[in-house]
């Protein structure tokens, strides 16, 4: 499809030097391919626990149907989306692939990805914000979600005789920012929280949004997604705005904070808001390890929902991708990617199956917070922008630049992209 | 930008009457043509195919509204690009301001630190070739690697505030260099210089081994001070490279990508934004492909008319 | 030959000429020398040890573990192998094409070569960044002649292969221009010598240019392998081209580490590791080549 357009862009400037040969190309290669073999790609090269998990399942599928073999392609994670996206104006995409949760709606926008045809009694026992929809159709299943939480010790908090928050009664605002004061000017910290604002990949949208949404703002005005006008710089936003910049400088955080709560691991922060995949790390270090639900800034406790899926490439068989992705789905597997990489399985069934996450596991609150507190990111094709938009500003606000100004600016950034795509189609 | 005189001796030129001479040129012509266009061809060729081809797809682009990836065919929007660039994005604007600034604080400093690592390392003395490589080595350490490990030598408790500390005996207290806006784009160009210095030390010393010894030992003569004489002989002498120098480190610097990329991602506050990291933001992160292959096309005329105007000035002072 | 005091320092002033160097070479180590410390520790003890001289110092929690971890996170040799011989193709093929063509323009006559010259400076300062989208859908519709078993296939495309990291970057416009420079300043008579004996432009070329062009030749080779976008430090470009990671450099491996959890440990023993072959290089042809920069000069 893109590709199509390009060369129609091309030709007509007076690049048609150029597209001789891809003409040639038009009708040749991209999407599936007839022999049965489904190339699948996976965003985890260098992370050996998923890709055990991956390979266990594409071995399983292989060894029981005779009609598909899937092959596995590995990419590491940061650059995932550069490479799909330069498949994508090829047209070489495989036929499997997986995809960061909020980048689906984009990616079936731009005719990436297919409507799956699963069963829905299998895809209703998935955590809801374990899969991805974009205009009411699935286009993914994820086997895991993450949840972040107010990492703490317990010692800690009893020594500066802070209350410990519950899923009933977590901290309120006033109390909250009282807490981080006294943490610091008596608890001996040098911050009170760790944000790890150095993480500057899809970390920004995903930790710091669900404050804002707590406050009552958003990253984009979801009754029509056409305008970030009023969520993003009303006045609910500028005070989460003023309220974030003020951790940061008023001594409460620290703006140069390593990616993974290294701040907290340190002891050079007393708290850390940190996802739940540094949990085990975390309670290694410390024996005293409590994951605290965050706190409520008046719309109630929010925390980031959507991570990894799977997908179906818009040129794959869909009979054979979707045979491997029953396979993939069964609840064998997803507690399998649970032990090994300690993320939530994203079905209760599995959860009973895991050490940490089962009614009685030490993460178990993890998976009541995801369920309670998930928002997910805004399900628009023009989440992409929104994203780098937002972690641009936020940077800003972070490092003491005017609140207002900067959410006014990320508001119209925004806006002139939604419009510029006539609306991504809403 | 010249050392014509190399002290190798021309070969005796074979001695031929005229008329061989002028009937060889006359077959020569042709001969030459053919040859010529021949010698030349496979660059012209990849040249055209992989530099001049995405060039001209560039330009073409940037007068439409083309994205990375959209099911909408691009369209024609004119010089809609170009005005936005120009009178909406000030973060573009601020953009350009970083990125004279910091090649305005990089030529000098690394061209000058440059000719100074140069003379010190033209001495002769025992193991200069070992101060020669050490100076070199992080030329030859990619950029990338260099970026991470300096975004852990700026951090508030990092190598590089230690060491102030220490040298100040505990004066300085220390700061996050990359997190304050007024200090973020030198902490970049110190690295920066870091970084390429020994590239262009290596382009000095070439310069400076062009000067014959001769020279010198007239001066020596006429009983010049060692400033005299680097003011007199060597600097006249050195001229070709200085231009030499100048040009390539202006390129680069303009060119300021990966270290942004890397350590700060443009912030805080814009103050470390540069050209081509708005031109791979725009046109690759937020997927607006139109609008970044017009701000490649506004910094490809402003590095090209930088570029004649240094040649302009170099010339007219020979 | 040189008597002056600068080239001679008496041995009173050495201790003023060593002392500057010296504190410049510690400016110029210390990175590196933290990157191989840190190579060796633990997380932990990198962070800790931040502050401190004991970040230059193998101290505290060492060990080899970091380097074994690599080799379990990344194909290294593969990775290796493949930066090794892309490398060698991309040098190879550019000094026979860039110096072919700066032998052209510099010292034959030949209707079209002010128009070739101009181009070729203009595209000097043309960032690859800045293109990069138009080359990937570029390659992506190129022909090639493969190869099924001994039969030629012509086929369309050529992205996930060496050839889409070996062939956009054989050309390069700075390459052209030094070989240019270089050979305009050879004398002059040389080719119309070599014509009385019957040479022809070939073998004039190949016998009489390229061994007097010894140093130029040098230079470029490590300008090529040091600074393209496509030998030792090839990042971006792969990482949209190439899909297959049998395929995939050496500097794409960096962003393996970069998971959830990332291990610093790790990063720094695997940046040293693919540091330490180039600085080894360079080491061993230290001295030719900075006397090759010397001798070819920069030239107008």
């Amino acid at each position: 499809m893109q590709r199509r357009n390009l060369m129609k862009l091309a030709a007509a400037t007076g690049g048609a030097a150029l597209t001789g040969p891809a003409l040639a190309a038009c009708s040749a290669s991209s999407g599936g391919s007839s022999d049965g073999e489904l190339l699948l790609w996976t965003h985890s090269a260098g992370n050996e626990e998923e890709l055990a998990v991956t390979d266990q399942i594409i071995d399983t599928f292989n060894s029981r149907q005779d009609a598909y073999t899937v092959k596995r392609e590995s990419f590491p994670q940061g650059a995932y989306n550069d490479s799909v996206n330069a498949a994508a104006l090829s047209g070489d995409l495989p036929d499997l692939l997986d995809v960061d949760g909020p980048n689906v709606p984009n990616w079936a926008w731009a005719g990436h990805l297919q409507p799956l045809d699963l069963p829905s009694e299998l895809t209703d026992k998935f955590l809801p914000t374990a899969l991805g929809v974009f205009q009411d159709q699935l286009y993914s299943v994820g086997h895991w979600e993450a949840a972040c939480s107010i990492f703490a010790r317990e010692s800690v908090l009893e020594a500066a005789n802070v209350r410990i928050p519950t899923m009933d009664e977590p901290w309120g605002r006033e109390e909250f920012d009282e807490i981080l004061q006294r943490l610091v000017t008596d608890g001996g910290y040098q911050w009170a929280i760790d944000f790890s604002t150095a993480d500057i990949g899809e970390w920004y949208p995903y930790a710091y949004s669900p404050f804002l949404q707590s406050f009552g703002g958003d990253l984009i005005d979801r009754s029509s997604y056409l305008t970030a006008e009023g969520a993003l710089n009303g006045d609910a936003a500028v005070e989460w705005g003023r309220w974030f910049q003020g951790m940061f400088t008023g001594g409460l955080s620290n703006m140069e904070s390593p990616a993974g709560a290294e701040d907290f691991n340190q002891g050079a922060a007393a708290l850390a808001f940190n996802g739940n995949w540094g949990a085990l790390a975390a309670i290694d270090l410390y024996d005293d390890m409590l994951f605290l639900p965050p706190p409520d800034f008046g719309d109630g406790p929010k925390i980031g929902g959507g991570s990894w899926q799977w997908a179906v490439s818009a040129g794959a068989d869909p009979a054979g991708a979707n045979s491997w992705m029953e396979t993939a789905l069964s609840d064998e597997f997803v507690a399998e990617f649970a032990n090994l990489t300690g993320l939530i399985p994203a079905t209760e069934s599995a959860a009973d199956l895991t050490e940490h996450y089962r009614t009685d596991g030490d993460l178990r609150m993890m998976m009541d917070y995801s369920r309670a507190y998930a928002v997910l990111r805004p399900e628009t094709p023009a989440y992409t922008v929104i994203a780098s938009v937002f972690t641009k500003y936020a940077g800003d606000i972070i490092h003491g630049g005017d609140v207002a100004e900067a959410l006014d600016a990320a508001v119209s950034e925004i806006d002139a992209d939604i419009e510029s795509n006539s609306g991504y189609g809403f | 930008m010249t050392i014509a005189s190399t002290d190798r001796p021309a070969p005796a030129a074979p001695a031929a009457s005229h008329e061989a001479r002028r009937r060889r040129r006359g077959q020569f012509s042709r001969a030459e043509q053919r040859a010529g266009t021949a010698f030349a061809i496979p660059a012209i060729v990849l040249l055209l195919v992989f530099v001049i081809g995405p060039a001209v797809v560039a330009l073409a682009m940037s007068f439409t509204n083309a994205r990375l990836i959209s099911p909408v065919a691009p369209e024609f929007v004119g010089l809609d690009n170009f005005r936005r660039a120009f009178l909406d994005d000030a973060v573009f604007h601020r953009s350009i301001l970083n990125t004279f600034l910091f090649a305005g604080l990089v030529v000098p400093l690394q061209g000058g630190l440059g000719l100074v690592l140069a003379l010190l390392v033209n001495q002769k003395l025992a193991g200069r070739n070992f101060f020669r490589t050490v100076y070199f080595l992080p030329v030859i350490t990619s950029m990338v690697v260099i970026s991470l490990l300096w975004r852990f030598l700026y951090q508030e408790e990092g190598l590089v505030n230690s060491a102030l500390s220490m040298i100040t005996g505990g004066f300085y207290a220390g700061q996050a260099w990359l997190a304050n806006p007024s200090t973020a784009m030198f902490a970049i160009v110190v690295m920066s210089v870091w970084q390429g210095v020994g590239f262009h030390m290596v382009i000095w010393l070439a310069g400076l081994q062009t000067i014959p010894d001769v020279v010198y030992e007239a001066g020596a003569l006429d009983g010049c001070t060692p400033w005299q004489r680097f003011r007199h002989i060597t600097l006249p002498l050195l001229k070709p490279t200085s231009v030499f120098v100048l040009i390539t480190i202006t390129i680069a610097a303009m060119s300021l990508f990966v270290q942004v990329d890397v350590m700060t991602g443009g912030g805080p506050l814009n103050s470390t934004s540069s050209i081509v990291f708005q031109i791979v933001q725009k046109g690759f992160e937020q997927q607006q492909i139109g609008y970044g292959a017009a701000l490649s096309l506004i910094f490809f005329c402003m590095v090209f008319a930088l570029a004649l105007i240094q040649r302009r000035l170099t010339r007219d002072k020979d | 030959m040189t008597t002056t005091a600068l080239k001679h320092p008496a041995p009173a002033r050495r201790l003023w000429v060593y002392l500057p160097m010296t504190i410049l070479a510690g400016f110029f180590l210390f990175p590196i020398v933290f990157m191989v410390a840190a190579s060796l520790k633990t997380d932990h003890q990198i962070f800790a040890d931040m502050d401190s001289l004991r970040a230059f110092l193998p101290v505290g929690d060492v060990s080899f573990a970091n380097y074994a971890a690599v080799f379990d996170r990344v194909p290294f040799w593969r990775f290796l192998g493949n930066t090794l011989f892309v490398t060698f193709m991309v040098t190879a093929l550019g000094l026979v094409v860039n110096s072919m063509c700066g032998y052209a323009l510099a010292r034959m006559k030949w209707k079209g070569r002010g128009l070739v010259f101009g181009f070729i400076i203009a595209t000097l300062i043309l960032p690859f960044d800045t293109t990069i989208v138009p080359m990937v859908y570029l390659v992506a519709n190129l022909p090639w002649i493969g190869f099924d078993g001994f039969r030629p296939v012509l086929e369309i495309g050529w992205l996930n292969s060496y050839h889409v990291q070996i062939v956009p970057f054989i050309v390069n416009a700075f390459t052209i221009f030094l070989f240019a420079q270089y050979f305009k300043s050879l004398p002059k008579g040389l080719e119309e010598a070599a014509a009385m004996d019957g040479a022809g432009w070939l073998r004039t070329y190949w016998r009489i240019i390229v061994p007097l062009s010894k140093p130029v030749f040098a230079t470029v080779t490590i300008l090529m392998v040091v600074t393209s976008p496509a030998t030792w430090n090839a990042y971006l470009w792969p990482l949209m081209t190439v899909q297959s990671e049998e395929l995939r450099p050496v500097m794409v491996g960096v962003q393996y580490f970069f998971q959830l959890d990332t291990s610093w440990g790790e990063v720094m023993a695997y940046i040293s590791m693919i540091t330490i072959p180039m600085v080894a290089v360079f080491i061993a042809f230290q001295r030719s080549f900075i006397q090759s920069i010397a001798g070819a000069g920069m030239k107008d």
